[in-house]
């Protein structure tokens, strides 16, 4: 992928000034000519038959854009546009099962491929349940254009048959949103919509199309200019800002960077990783910002917050300067702020100044993009020998050493023939070279999948950070497939988030999607189950979750399942579901019981984690079986 | 569920807390608010104060000089901080194309008041005085009641509203404070719209492998 995105910016006619590389910079590009000329004669051949309509006028934009697959649902208003997409073969389009599935598999899709993710709903309840995957990607910066229909001009505000007012609905959950009434805009909104949704900070679009204007007659182009005065990201960070970051950097002793999405999304891991070693600062990374750096590099130290290692915590606290790169100090990393790093100056990078100043005061603010303020850092900053910093590496190795012993994982409970989630993290990152696009759905999965998988490719760990939404796994793990054929692609989901759009699995199937489900069945919602144990006294309620027959479940999707009830039948498993041509579940029965453990309680601060509960060993014996046809007698006897 | 070995600061830092955006003290701010005049732009402007937690005090609308950009100007309370910052969410926003905080001084700030008063003969005139005391201006008589218009700060507003208020205000309705920056500064229109077209350009459709 990096050495693809070089060679594209190699074309660019850009001699003399930086490479930009960023998926969200604006770029001059060649069109692909093969393409417009099969396009071109394709509407040549429609304009014989019928009139060029709005419908038309949409697909040749979402083509010009360089769109290549939608998912979608179809509905009453929005059938103008299914109508035409036969002539739209480079349009490939995907019928999800719920709408939800499109736009998260949109959302993984644009995360895994750096592309603009479509997706499509009709008006009303395929509008509505567009929405929590558009607030998905809004609290994590996805590109996405999301397409709805809606009723004919006429009916606006009538509260006519499946009528909603959707764009006041994605208000405030979209970078922007339209209400095309009239086809002759189409061209120019689509055009508008997708530079807004991936330039500076990336983030939904939404555009909702009335019936009328997909089906009026239109001749409007795509067009050449585009005029949005009051959009205007800024790019590259105040030459003088970058001097004073350079300062605090060349004169820091403990300094470390914490790493967020953003460098992803700038495509920046090769800089970061440069700045780093030149400067001798250790790494530190946000969920979202896991693949930010190899994780086998020397100076990646680990996942800071709250399921974060203790090690990285403490070596934050005890910061005398952090370098935040495009992360923007949430909640669930800082703890409480008042006690968040209380030693350290902060220089803070982001390409969104209204992320600057909003959870922690900044000493020195950058605003631009990660990747071009990194590589005016590496120019100012001087080489810092190893040697200088050898009284700190060693304690932070220390710290590391500790940290990991006293884990579960680092305890090694998973020997003793229970299946731990940590140890089929662990296993599914060694088996998958860790380079596979794995997708974590939303609960102690998630943590352990970004603790323990091992990532190594930017890109390759995809998961809800912002908006926690369980459900994201199995549909974006679609999209990721389709954006990134190339790779391997794991769905890691829990068996609460799985149910909660389990539909998707025939879309696998049937679409030749080859995900392949890694299933983390403790037949609880296990963070709920953890939370209620560690800040709930213990009073269970709704985290038992009997579970369906999984076998049964996939089988009549049509898909195959591995099952791994102990730690040797993992790898078998995984090899199986590896070695299957087409989407596959393995199925892992995993401790009941398993605390994501270091913690910090909400409201506490990153030096009050919860780290071992006296649990480095796992209980003595499992829990009995729990199924839906199962005894349900014991509910509330868990612990 | 004992918290084990809390990670333990250097002890000279103990006592140091960090500053919490939004905690300090809060006061009394102007912000203009250059828009795009399009329909739902105050809608999404308030949707954007409200969902950010600010509560505006005051809320005035109309076009500039250019009847294709609207001018909003928003009195609110909050610490310095919390307003730069929301400065900064409304800049997140497509369709704002300017927003200023205006300064405590150098600034000259008006509102209109329409305000219906009971006035019964007896006291009618003493309610003129006031009114002349004022310089507002009386738009109707009635039999029961008067009609005052009345210009000017805030403040100035609002004790002419409490001396009328012993009299019995009927109805009355304020438009919210506009501003201007005195002296030959302003806000440079054409400078921004200037900023766009940009070209429209796509990037290459990328392949999918390494």
């Amino acid at each position: 992928m990096t050495t693809e995105k070089i060679k594209d910016t190699a074309a660019m006619p850009q001699a003399g000034a930086p490479p930009r590389r960023g998926r969200h910079l604006p770029r001059s590009t060649e069109t692909d000519a093969v393409e417009r000329a099969r396009a071109d004669m394709l509407r040549e051949a429609r304009v014989s038959t019928r009139d060029r309509i709005g419908a038309d006028a949409l697909c040749e934009a979402l083509i010009h854009q360089g769109v290549d697959v939608i998912f979608g649902y179809p509905g009453g208003v929005i059938l103008p546009l299914y109508d035409v997409w036969a002539d739209y073969p480079e349009l490939r389009t995907i019928l999800v099962r719920h709408e939800q599935g499109a736009a998260h598999a949109a959302d993984g899709y644009a995360r895994a491929s750096g592309r603009v993710g479509v997706c499509l709903g009709t008006s009303g309840p395929g509008a509505t349940n567009l929405v929590t995957g558009i607030a998905t990607a809004q609290l994590d910066s996805v590109p996405m254009v999301a397409l709805t229909g809606n009723v004919p001009g006429a009916l606006l505000g009538k509260d006519a048959f499946q009528e909603i007012d959707i764009s006041g609905i994605t208000l405030p959950m979209t970078k922007h949103n339209y209400l095309v009434r009239d086809a002759d805009d189409i061209p120019r909104i689509v055009a508008e919509a997708f530079h807004i949704a991936r330039t500076g900070r990336p983030g939904p679009v939404h555009i909702d199309f009335t019936k009328d204007a997909l089906t009026a007659e239109t001749q409007a182009q795509n067009p050449t200019t585009l005029n949005l005065p009051g959009f205007k990201p800024r790019f590259d960070g105040h030459p003088r800002q970058v001097k004073l970051a350079a300062k605090a950097i060349a004169e820091a002793e403990r300094p470390v960077i914490l790493a967020g999405h953003g460098v992803l999304i700038a495509d920046a891991s090769d800089e970061l990783t440069e700045l780093a070693h030149k400067a001798q600062i250790p790494v530190t990374w946000t969920l979202l910002g896991v693949g930010d750096i190899d994780e086998s590099d020397p100076l990646a130290y680990g996942y800071m917050g709250m399921h974060g290692w203790k090690h990285v915590n403490k070596a934050i606290q005890s910061a005398d300067l952090l370098i935040a790169l495009g992360m923007r100090f949430d909640d669930r990393v800082t703890g409480s702020v008042s006690t968040y790093a209380p030693d350290a100056q902060i220089i803070h990078v982001d390409i969104d100044p209204s992320e600057i100043g909003k959870n922690v005061a900044v000493d020195i603010p950058i605003v631009g993009d990660v990747g071009n303020v990194l590589r005016a850092l590496i120019k100012a900053v001087p080489e810092v020998a190893p040697d200088r910093r050898t009284a700190y590496f060693d304690e932070l190795a220390e710290w590391r050493k500790d940290s990991e012993a006293i884990s579960w994982h680092g305890s090694g409970g998973w020997k003793e023939g229970l299946l731990t989630a940590d140890y089929v993290m662990q296993r599914l990152g060694e088996m998958t070279d860790h380079d596979a696009t794995v997708v974590a759905d939303v609960g102690q999965h998630q943590m352990w999948l970004a603790r323990y998988y091992g990532f190594r490719r930017p890109d390759s760990h995809l998961s809800s950070g912002g908006l926690g939404t369980m459900g994201y796994g199995l549909p974006a793990a679609m999209g990721a497939a389709l954006g990134r054929p190339d790779k391997e692609t794991w769905a890691v989901v829990g068996d609460g988030g799985l149910q909660m759009t389990i539909q998707e699995m025939l879309t696998t199937v049937v679409d030749r999607i080859p995900v392949k489900i890694c299933l983390m069945d403790n037949k609880k919602l296990g963070m709920i189950r953890q939370w209620q144990e560690i800040v709930y006294g213990g009073n269970y309620h709704s985290s038992d979750l009997p579970a369906p027959q999984w076998d049964k479940l996939a089988e009549a999707y049509g898909m195959p399942t591995f099952k791994a009830s102990s730690p040797e039948q993992v790898d078998d498993a995984i090899r199986a579901a590896q070695a299957h041509d087409g989407p596959a579940l393995v199925w892992c029965e995993t401790q009941q019981t398993q605390n994501v453990l270091p913690m910090m309680p909400a409201g506490k601060g990153l030096s009050d984690l919860i780290d071992d509960m006296g649990q480095d060993k796992p209980p003595a014996e499992a829990e009995p079986e729990r199924t839906a046809a199962g005894d349900a007698a014991d509910t509330g006897e868990d612990r | 569920m004992a918290m084990n070995d809390p990670i333990s600061a250097p002890a000279k830092h103990a006592a140091k807390a960090r500053y919490v955006p939004g905690s300090g003290q809060t006061h009394r701010h102007v912000l203009v608010v250059l828009v795009n005049n399009q329909p739902g732009v105050l809608n999404r402007v308030s949707s954007m104060v409200r969902s950010r937690n600010f509560n505006i005090e005051s809320l005035a609308v109309g076009h500039t000089e250019r009847p294709d950009i609207s001018r909003m100007t928003v009195t609110l309370r909050g610490d310095d901080f919390a307003v730069e910052q929301m400065g900064k969410q409304l800049y997140r926003l497509v369709d704002v194309l300017k927003v200023q905080d205006l300064p405590e001084s150098g600034v000259v700030e008006h509102e209109l008041a329409l305000i219906k008063v009971r006035a019964t003969e007896s006291k009618r005139s003493e309610i003129l005085r006031i009114i002349e005391l004022y310089k507002g201006r009386v738009l109707d008589v009635g039999p029961e009641t008067v009609i005052i218009e009345h210009s000017g700060t805030e403040q100035e507003i609002d004790s002419l509203v409490a001396l009328l208020g012993g009299f019995g205000i009927k109805e009355m309705v304020r438009t919210g404070t506009i501003a201007l920056g005195r002296g030959s500064g302003a806000i440079d229109l054409d400078a921004i719209l200037r900023a766009g077209p940009e070209p429209a350009v796509v990037p290459a459709r990328q392949t999918s492998t390494e």
